[in-house]
């Protein structure tokens, strides 16, 4: 191993952990069965809002097979489940933070909200018994919409009478109202980002167990931060001592942010799994996961973006009504607040901007981080609203944004971050010339001549990942610590194993994060192993989300695999008789400097574990290092992305005919995956832009999408061809990889660009808006509106 | 899932009697409907009688001016048969458009028209062709068949055997999808016979019906021309999250001249 090879960072490395995928030799929460399993269901509410009158649980105990049956009075002195971030309001008081009980208590708040939980000889078993469970309610209005639920006169919660949260504000009001005072051209802008359904193809699952035998718990669950849900079940919900609980999520089949989240079904099967002395089986069924899994977006916005003669961005003012759903879940309220009014800026060097957020409660499920998270209801509004100002000063959409581009770095935005590196403008020249711009009136009069509408759309979008440092996100009302922990763990042979805190759910964690060890030590990728998701083997971890893992946690096994040459330099030294600073290690040799005087890695991995001829007196033997990281601060990719779509003007429908997206992620270790990442955030975006919208009935608060039959996932077919390139970029200046995430960039950046586009083919018709998701349904709507208002 | 007996009869006499005898048991062709309502607790039958063993209720056969297919034949049978590909390829390609791969090799034609979906196909190529449906005891003509939402002339115990397509001179099928489910938002069936012009459309009522105004037009000359400047009314049409009646009253026509052009082209 000590001859030098080309560097695997870089290279489109096939996934390690795909051939276990695609053979059905994975392992998911569902595959494992536990000696004497038993299985759990839950009885859920059917109404969106009532008080629990009474609930009788006698037949369903009496039923064959049952072994439990739990309701909210059992579970009285347990805590509710947390949540993770504290916002204060502009007054200076708390946000609103009602207790979230694992099984309801007196009331229901939303169509799911679970009641009972039935354990039983199998999952047959606890569903007839649950049908046995006579529950009374007292139906009481729900209040749904969002916009109107301060007004409802119901309240979701005894201590917010008005459904308020919190309402919380950034930036510099009186600035940005002198500015809009003297502005040459005001654009305003109304609209709705839609409600989202998650949608992971492998449903939340969990299996719990007490072991008397030693007093511990293992919960094996689909979860992206198994340390976080072990830290927010033992400190605040059930009192366990942590080191008596341990939590695994194994193969996870896909999170998109869901599977972030403390559940309170997970915590109940944790409580009874001791009470039943047996193991629990709970898995999702879809209309479940429908029903419970945190739900994404919600917004609806109003924004006004003053402009000078030029062009000019002069100031930006944002108010937004954020929808937390029934309950507070996890990260809720930092989503419209930190990952979204401090993302307004985007490219632009637009001097000062105000946003308020109003969050409100609501008899809908919880809502929380989705693939993105406060950045696309951020990117959505600013890249509607720059491109309508293009229209209404006849400025080219591109053009108008080049104007504004910010061009120096470090730079500060009015609304608290700092953006380290990036180039704009090299990622917009390089996407229109990717999509070929120039081509599209000739593409368009194409289309034309077939009867069909032809019409192009932008957006340049920018993206903070990694949430930190610690200190600031403390600041800003985080109650953990965002850093990453990792161990790199040399064995005796000189093969590699790799701990990490952060979790792959389809990331491609085992691949990538191999290459950067291996090209550390100058291994083969299989000399490499990656272990994550078990809070018994690795040390400690914050998940994954916000596109954080190889920023963060990559920066943590990068900081621990320095620690193991640090230390292999010396023993270098010692076996070779030379000192510290005359040791070089190159192409994954030890040697000293000039001479042919060498030792491979694995001789040194050797002589750690087998220290005869060792400096024992200076050096512990064994090659084995741990190490946090704590970002000093978020990483910004940032892209352009043009939409071309064709629509039918006849009956509405819209087909994407290309999709082009250009990004900068600073340095990339995998660029296959990261390719696969962006073609799978384009398929969400795009789908929240024609396809996906979560919809209730606003008088019953009954999910009126409540299945694949009416709610529409992308399917392959619904997409075109993406052209996607990942320019030299600008690497990050302040992790030691240079790497800045790519898991959300294209779910960000592509819905405005979408929207943009048939806004542009509808133009000519007079239509000015089109809400998402665009169906053929709302497009022939609008255009049948602006015929008869023409 | 409730628990229930399975039986699986070996003729159409048997069969037949055991509906009879048993009148909370259901008739189990290709189970691409049923077994999701079992599923989901909205039916809970006594007892599946299993068609499945039927040989003589399978496929396809030309005789003279029809094609006789079995009610037991696979949407994918039809779709891929090559009698229905020659002679009947408005047929074929409506087949090959139902769900997806695994619905199309179990769900059978005589399921889906026993089940009358007001947003299935097959509805729409046996009224638009003025098809016939043979059973255990008569032969029902399409225009009798489909009496409403989820209801059909068919007797509690009588059993599909066949259906007896006609051949048109012309025909097509143009469905617009519900983007979701992809089931019918609307669809429409055209065909000519002789003088004879039928329209039948699917997905937008509350079962499938044809349009007399755009059957008449059609008649005066069968082209898309034919249809300019006629509208449908959006009475009695569905509404739902993905279309109101009027968007379906408005795709009708449309898609009737797109299904017109197809079917001369």
């Amino acid at each position: 191993m000590s001859t030098a090879r080309a560097p695997l960072i870089g290279q489109p490395v096939e996934r390690k952990e795909d051939y276990r995928f695609v053979t059905g030799t994975g392992q998911y929460t569902d595959d494992i069965v536990l000696p004497r399993q038993a299985y759990a269901a839950f009885v859920r509410s059917p109404h969106a809002h009532a008080n629990l009158l009474s609930l009788d649980t006698t037949a369903a105990r009496g039923a064959a097979g049952v072994l439990g049956v739990y309701t909210g009075k059992d579970l009285a002195n347990v805590g509710g489940v947390p949540c993770g971030w504290l916002i204060h309001s502009t007054d200076g008081t708390p946000m609103k933070e009602p207790k979230h009980p694992i099984l309801a208590e007196d009331k229901v708040r939303h169509v799911g909200d679970p009641i009972a939980l039935i354990v039983a000889e199998s999952v047959r078993a606890a569903k007839s018994a649950a049908a046995l469970i006579d529950v009374e309610y007292d139906a009481l209005p729900a209040a749904v919409n969002p916009a109107t639920a301060a007004a409802s006169g119901t309240a979701v919660h005894d201590i917010a009478p008005d459904n308020i949260c919190f309402t919380w504000a950034v930036g510099d009001k009186a600035a940005v109202d002198s500015a809009f005072a003297g502005a040459a051209h005001v654009t305003r802008l109304s609209l709705i980002n839609n409600r989202l359904i998650p949608n992971a193809i492998e449903p939340r699952a969990a299996n719990a167990q007490y072991s008397p035998a030693n007093d511990s718990y293992t919960l094996y669950v689909t979860s992206q931060n198994p340390h976080v849900e072990r830290l927010l079940m033992a400190a605040f919900v059930l009192g366990i001592p942590e080191h008596k609980l341990r939590v695994v999520a194994p193969d996870v089949g896909g999170g998109f942010g869901s599977k972030i989240y403390l559940y309170a079904e997970e915590a109940a099967l944790v409580w009874a799994s001791r009470r039943v002395g047996r193991p629990i089986k709970w898995t999702a069924e879809r209309s479940e996961s429908f029903l419970t899994d945190a739900h994404g977006r919600d917004h609806v916005t109003t924004a006004e973006l003053a402009l000078d003669a030029d062009g000019k961005f002069l100031a930006l003012r944002v108010d937004t009504i954020a929808n937390m759903g029934a309950y507070l879940s996890t990260f809720a309220p930092c989503i419209p607040t930190i990952l979204h009014a401090t993302l307004l800026a985007g490219q632009y060097s637009t001097p000062h901007i105000h946003c308020q957020v109003r969050a409100v409660f609501t008899n809908t499920t919880p809502v929380d981080a989705y693939r993105g998270a406060g950045r696309p209801e951020a990117t959505y509004l600013l890249e509607r609203i720059v491109e309508r100002a293009a229209r209404e000063l006849a400025i080219d959409p591109p053009e108008l944004r080049r104007r504004n581009f910010i061009r120096k770095f470090p730079y500060a935005t009015p609304v608290g971050l700092t953006y380290d590196t990036g180039d704009y403008e090299a990622t917009l020249s390089r996407a229109l010339e990717l999509a070929d711009v120039p081509g599209f009136p000739a593409r368009k009069a194409q289309s034309e001549r077939r009867g069909l509408l032809r019409g192009i759309g932008y957006s340049c979008y920018i993206e903070a990942c990694g949430i930190a440092p610690s200190s600031i996100a403390g600041a800003l009302g985080a109650r953990a610590g965002l850093f990453e922990a990792g161990e790199v763990r040399v064995h005796p042979t000189g093969k590699v194993t790799v701990f990490t805190g952060s979790h792959s759910h389809g990331q491609g964690h085992e691949t990538t994060f191999a290459q950067v060890v291996a090209d550390k030590f100058g291994l083969a990728l299989q000399d490499v192993q990656i272990e994550h998701g078990d809070t018994a083997k690795v040390l400690f971890g914050m998940g994954t989300y916000g596109s954080r893992s190889l920023a963060v946690g990559g920066s943590a096994i990068v900081k621990a695999a320095d620690k193991i040459l640090a230390k292999g330099r010396r023993i270098a030294a010692h076996l070779l008789e030379a000192s510290d600073e005359d040791i070089e290690f190159r192409d994954g040799t030890f040697r000293v400097k000039g001479t042919d005087r060498s030792k491979t890695f694995a001789e040194i991995a050797l002589a750690a574990y087998v220290p005869h001829h060792y400096p024992i007196e200076q050096l512990e033997p064994g090659l084995n290092e741990n190490a946090f990281y704590d970002p000093p601060n978020f990483t910004f990719p940032a892209g352009s992305y043009v939409c071309e779509v064709e629509l039918d003007p006849q009956t509405g429908a819209a087909r994407i005919d290309r999709f082009t997206a250009c990004d900068d992620f600073g340095n990339v270790v995998n660029p296959m995956i990261v390719e696969g990442q962006v073609h799978g955030g384009l398929a969400q975006g795009i789908g929240q832009a024609l396809l996906e919208g979560c919809r209730y009935d606003e008088q019953s608060g009954q999910l009126l999408t409540g299945s694949l039959l009416d709610y529409t996932l992308p399917r392959a077919d619904d997409l075109p061809g993406f052209l996607v390139e990942t320019v030299k970029g600008t690497p990050c200046e302040h992790n030691p990889l240079g790497v800045k995430g790519c898991g959300e960039a294209g779910a960000i950046g592509s819905p405005p660009a979408v929207i943009n586009a048939l806004l542009d083919a509808l133009a000519p018709y007079g239509v000015r808006e089109l809400e998402m998701p665009a169906t053929p349904f709302r497009i022939w709507r609008a255009l049948a509106a602006a015929r008869g208002t023409r | 899932m409730p628990s229930l007996s399975y039986h699986r009869p070996s003729s159409i006499t048997e069969a037949v009697q055991m509906a009879h005898d048993d009148p909370d048991a259901k008739l189990l062709a290709g189970g691409q409907s049923i077994i999701p309502s079992l599923k989901l607790g909205l039916l809970a039958p006594s007892a599946f009688i299993d068609l499945g063993g039927l040989a003589d209720l399978r496929g396809v056969r030309l005789a003279g001016r029809s094609l006789r297919i079995g009610a037991m034949s696979s949407h994918a049978e039809v779709a891929n048969s090559a009698d229905v590909r020659k002679h009947l390829p408005a047929l074929a390609h409506l087949a090959s458009g139902i769900g997806d791969r695994q619905v199309r090799n179990r769900g059978t034609i005589g399921g889906s028209l026993a089940n009358n979906d007001p947003a299935a196909d097959y509805p729409g190529a046996v009224l638009g062709l003025g098809a016939e449906l043979r059973t255990d005891r008569r032969a029902i003509p399409a225009d009798s068949f489909f009496q409403g939402l989820f209801a059909t002339a068919l007797g509690p115990d009588e059993i599909i055997t066949a259906v007896e397509f006609p051949l048109p001179e012309r025909a097509a099928y143009v469905k617009f999808p519900q983007p979701a489910s992809r089931f019918a938002l609307v669809g429409v069936f055209v065909s000519l016979t002789g003088k004879s012009v039928r329209v039948a459309v699917t997905g937008a009522g509350a079962c499938v019906f044809r349009v007399p105004e755009l059957e008449q037009a059609l008649a005066r000359g069968f082209s898309p021309e034919s249809l300019a400047g006629i509208t449908m009314p959006a009475d009695a049409l569905n509404t739902d999250l993905h279309g109101s009646a009027e968007y379906r009253a408005h795709l009708i026509p449309v898609l009737t001249r797109r299904a017109v052009a197809q079917a001369l082209a």
